[in-house]
């Protein structure tokens, strides 16, 4: 970049405004440099994401069925759509089911990650290197293939969960059907749930261990600091900024969760005792076809998932601002 | 006992442990694989076989032969080559104007790019169906593509912006002083250089494609038209007497391509993020 110019001789002005107004016209066109890189995802983002955010705001305030489906041409029903909804308690039971299980799920994911990621750290090195490839392999499990396997295995005539959990004499479990109630149906989720969920969760909090300073911990144990007093004083503090973001990230995740519920419990045995959120709005919305009220529903979900996404958001915004 | 043998014995109670854990964890996809391999007696035997000594590959022979396994694996594979492709281009170009620009909006388009991540996806099926019935897309894998462009593109702009953070902006500002234009400077320095972040960042929108369900579900509905995770689900159909073998082989099948690549580009990955982490 040139200084500013000295103050020029009458003879010359025109040159300089010339000058001048060039020198703008070029600062303008750089400064315009970021907002051309950014006009096509924020077009595509607008077209396929705004539009429809539009419609979805539209098509909850209208009876919206298969016969306005094919007419184009919803009609308008006011807050109707809300009204049923928020007087229905299977909504109200459905969320405060989700809740429950997104604790349930977020808290074993979070504590055995944790304690997957600690033992990484003890166990010697071929152990670790076995463990964190068999991690890894478990992580990249497409979540339908997962489904699929935990189906087999769970299988009442020949699932090999019955016979190993027999021969462990944790009980009889000889043609113990796990599809037979709610609550063993919703815990076979959790268990695939938290199965997925671990190797990301542990492999993190591993990599974030690693930058434990050594001599701080061994500092503290020359002061005669006992394992729990340095995990709690400085190995927590530590991980504190990852455990924030791996605990909201499970928490918008597993609120949320469809594939693993919705194809683990399977459709026929897909109840209104047994929906979660996404289940609730599937089968509400686009499985009975009555579109303005699942969009209703849509409309509510989204507004409690950006409720929970804040801490994370705000979080992540202020890394991506900083840089 | 002396000191160092009790430490020794820790140690391996440690280790203990950890193998103990890896093998509840891979037991899953161990008899995903050890059921392909079997044969029909052995997978519905009482006392289970673990290890397949005489493997056969009948079922994988079956899955292959199934109604529309070729088409629907040719449509997975469309729809993920096109979202990819257009996807990382276009988000390179935000990417660059993220790591290597100050402006006004920046701020907005950052809480919009992190913002649309989170959206869950059950939410939008509803919109989405509705406006795509609308233009004659439900049914295309047209209308599929444009879907996961919306959730692939915010995760490539904000992985390829880690990457770009990573490469010192003293060498573009070398190559400048130089006398090289920009175009220059972005063919000659950071293609090269973003060369392995662009390929770690198509190889995970790759997977996430790839391994999508809600969506395909609900946009496709005609059996020619569907993806292999579809395709996959409704294996089962509603018969009693499922066939376990061809189930597990096509579930193998299905998932091996993603083991692959992610195995291929999971360190990189991961790095970035708990970069990001940490750097908060």
């Amino acid at each position: 970049m040139h200084g500013t110019s000295t103050p020029a001789p009458a003879a010359e002005t025109t040159f300089h405004r010339s000058r001048r107004r060039r020198r703008f016209w070029a600062r303008s066109a750089r400064s315009a440099v970021p907002y051309g890189l950014i006009v096509p995802v924020v077009v595509v983002i607008a077209l396929i994401l705004g539009y429809p955010l539009y419609w979805l705001a539209k098509l909850s305030t209208q009876r919206y069925g298969l016969f306005e489906l094919i007419q184009h041409h919803g009609s308008s029903v006011g807050f109707a759509n809300y009204r049923s909804i928020l007087h229905d308690s299977v909504f109200w039971h459905t969320l405060l089911r989700t809740v429950v299980f997104t604790a349930v799920n977020v808290t074993a994911t979070m504590v055995l990650g944790l304690l997957i990621a600690l033992l990484l750290v003890r166990v010697s090195t071929p152990v670790r290197l076995v463990l964190s490839s068999g991690l890894v392999l478990v992580w990249s499990m497409p979540v339908v293939v997962a489904v699929q396997v935990f189906y087999w295995m769970t299988n009442f005539q020949n699932g090999v969960v019955n016979y190993l959990l027999t021969q462990l004499h944790v009980g009889n479990f000889e043609q113990h059907d796990w599809y037979a109630s709610t609550f063993s149906q919703l815990s076979l989720v959790t268990v695939l749930i938290v199965w997925g969920a671990l190797p990301f969760v542990a492999i993190t909090l591993f990599a974030g261990l690693a930058q434990v300073p050594r001599d701080l911990v061994e500092a503290a144990e020359v002061d005669g600091a006992r394992p729990w007093g340095v995990f709690r004083d400085i190995t927590v503090p530590i991980l504190r900024p990852i455990l924030l973001i791996l605990t909201s990230l499970s928490i918008i995740w597993d609120f949320g969760v469809f594939t693993q519920p919705y194809l683990l419990i399977g459709q026929s045995k897909i109840h209104t005792g047994n929906y979660l959120m996404s289940v609730y709005l599937f089968e509400e919305g686009y499985f009975k076809a009555d579109f303005g009220r699942g969009a209703a529903i849509s409309i509510l979900m989204l507004l409690i998932v950006a409720a929970l996404s804040v801490v994370y958001v705000r979080r992540m915004v202020r890394i991506g601002v900083a840089q | 006992m002396s000191r160092r043998s009790r430490r020794r014995l820790r140690q391996a109670g440690w280790n203990a442990v950890g193998l103990a854990v890896f093998v509840v964890m891979v037991f899953p996809v161990f008899w995903m694989i050890s059921t392909a391999f079997k044969s029909n007696d052995q997978i519905v035997a009482l006392k289970p076989v673990w290890f397949p000594l005489h493997p056969t590959l009948q079922h994988f022979t079956d899955a292959i032969h199934r109604p529309y396994f070729w088409r629907d694996v040719l449509n997975s594979m469309i729809v993920v080559g096109i979202t990819v492709a257009i996807s990382i281009v276009v988000a390179f170009l935000a990417a660059i104007a993220l790591a290597r620009y100050r402006f006004t909006l920046r701020e907005v388009f950052v809480v919009l790019i992190i913002g649309i991540q989170m959206l869950p996806q059950a939410g939008l099926i509803i919109p989405l169906y509705v406006v795509l019935a609308r233009y004659h897309q439900v049914n295309a894998l047209s209308g599929l593509i444009v879907t996961y462009m919306t959730f692939v593109l915010p995760f490539c702009v904000w992985t390829l912006r880690g990457f770009l953070i990573g490469i010192p902006k003293d060498l573009e500002e070398a190559a400048m002083v130089d006398g090289s234009t920009r175009l220059g400077v972005f063919m000659k320095i950071l293609l090269p250089l973003m060369g392995p972040g662009l390929v770690a960042t198509s190889v995970f929108a790759f997977i996430t494609t790839w391994n999508e369900y809600i969506f395909a579900r609900v946009l496709l509905n005609d059996q020619s038209k569907q993806t292999i995770t579809v395709w996959l689900s409704y294996f089962l159909g509603t018969s009693r007497n499922t066939d376990w073998g061809a189930l597990m082989a096509a579930s193998t099948l299905t998932a091996i391509p993603v083991v692959l690549f992610f195995i291929a580009v999971q360190r990189r990955i991961q790095f970035g993020l708990t970069a990001g982490a940490v750097r908060g």
